[in-house]
């Protein structure tokens, strides 16, 4: 076993100072489930792991003052999908929680540690970017908030400097007839990474006629999940109908630059960025007018 | 460094000296001689370590041992009472939902996790909740069916769980 240093600090305050002595050899451990087995398998150099597990600020789930969901960086799946109340408002949020990995991944993986791994098809970010959520970052500069689309920089990548760490996520509170949803497309039932994924919520008009505000974004296609403001731009203020989906879905396909690899081609997951976006606008559809 | 833990496992105060890398895994199996929990392909894809932690069905591959100090764990030691088998052993048996045995401990263990939490589990929930536990002898219709059956004989005689 390689020589390694483990800390549990109990304040933000010492896990920022662990940060800044150590740079880049320190390496957070929230749920493990990446970082222990990169450590182990060499993939990466870890000096020191930071269990953040002691932290109140990235275990704590709550609500903030405006009604949102403010959600600790460290925060297991389980913890979120077993909280009715987080169900009812963010219906997509559990479509991710309970799909990434198995029962024994999402008892100690978290939201905050599948942002910071900054996979492309990391299942947990188009739900996050279509829910508006923000990132609160901690550093020796202080904090900072950033929303999650500008999170990701490339595979693996993203703005956090060696020294700061990812404190929690904050998502709004769902506007009045809104509704979310979240799925991937995969070639087994459960238990593997997306080929594509796709995210979306929307908010409609009074009469549930009319798209007054949309989000979409769809990973697993670029670089880094995109958020697809063309697919937003083209359902606001138009008309709930399977054309106004459709032109949606044309936005998507055209801002998906994918790459083919093992599992999937370049052709495939453009066609399915299509295929998901649609199907995830019509449940958000449905669930903004209550029925699912 | 070394560091000391102090911890329950299946009901029991056990300490243990651990460098930080060290996973549960390897704690559990070379330095406690507790080899029922089993090494499949340590890196959390197939569930042959579980082990529940403080609750939780969790890989102990993906469980460093210094985080476990002042937790509670069970292990597959800790399933049978004494000599006499849990019902999710004996209906393994009874089922033949074993071959060469290696996802075994690692089945009952995921298994008891959920019947704990949903005895009413149907086919459906057991073949979701297992997900994470991969066999590649028996197809796994013969594991769900021990484990419906071990539900069943659960529910009328709940005193095992």
């Amino acid at each position: 076993m390689q020589a390694l240093d483990y800390q549990a600090p109990a304040t933000l305050d010492q896990a920022v100072a662990i940060l800044s002595e150590h740079g880049a050899s320190a390496r957070i451990l929230a749920g493990g489930t990446d970082l222990i087995i990169q450590h182990r398998e060499r993939r990466r150099q870890v000096g020191v792991m930071v269990d953040v597990k002691a932290i109140p600020e990235l275990t704590a789930m709550g609500w903030t003052a405006s009604g949102g969901l403010r959600l600790g960086a460290a925060v297991a799946c389980i913890r979120i999908y077993r909280d009715p109340e987080v169900g009812r408002r963010y219906p997509a949020l559990i479509d991710s929680a309970s799909l990434i990995g198995g029962m024994q991944i999402q008892s100690r993986a978290s939201i905050g540690g599948n942002l910071c791994n900054s996979s492309p098809a990391a299942d947990s970010i188009p739900t996050l970017i279509a829910l508006g959520a923000v990132c609160h970052i901690a550093g020796p500069r202080g904090q900072r908030t950033i929303p999650v689309e500008q999170f990701c920089t490339g595979p693996g990548a993203n703005v956090l400097e060696a020294d700061e760490l990812l404190v929690a996520l904050e998502l709004p509170q769902p506007a009045a007839r809104s509704g979310a949803a979240f799925e991937r497309f995969i070639p087994r039932n459960e238990m593997d990474i997306a080929v594509v994924n796709a995210a979306a919520s929307v908010v409609l008009s009074a009469d549930g006629g009319t798209f007054e505000a949309a989000r979409v974004a769809v990973g697993a296609v670029a670089p880094t999940p995109l958020h697809v403001a063309a697919a937003d731009a083209a359902l606001a203020g138009k008309p709930v109908s399977a054309a106004t989906i459709a032109a949606a879905a044309d936005a998507v396909r055209a801002a998906a630059r994918p790459i083919t690899d093992m599992r999937g081609s370049t052709a495939q997951r453009r066609h399915l960025a299509g295929v998901l976006a649609t199907r995830v606008l019509n449940t958000a559809v449905e669930r903004a007018k209550g029925s699912r | 460094m070394k560091r000391y833990v102090s911890t329950h496992i299946n009901g029991e105060l056990v300490e243990f000296l651990t460098e930080p890398g060290q996973s549960l895994l390897s704690v559990l199996r070379e330095d406690l001689g507790m080899t029922g929990t089993k090494e499949g392909c340590n890196n959390g894809n197939c569930g042959a370590c579980n082990v529940m932690l403080n609750g939780e069905l969790v890989n102990s591959c993906c469980v460093l041992g210094v985080e476990v100090n002042g937790g509670e764990l069970l292990t597959i030691e800790g399933v049978a009472d004494g000599e006499s088998l849990h019902p999710l052993q004996q209906q393994f048996l009874d089922n033949a939902a074993l071959q060469c045995g290696v996802c075994t401990p690692g089945f009952i263990v995921a298994a008891k996790a959920l019947l704990e939490r949903e005895p009413d589990a149907d086919e459906a929930r057991i073949r979701h909740w297992l997900a994470g536990n991969l066999c590649r002898c028996t197809g796994y219709d013969k594991i769900v069916r021990a484990v419906l059956d071990a539900a069943a004989e659960l529910r009328s005689a709940p005193a095992h769980a």
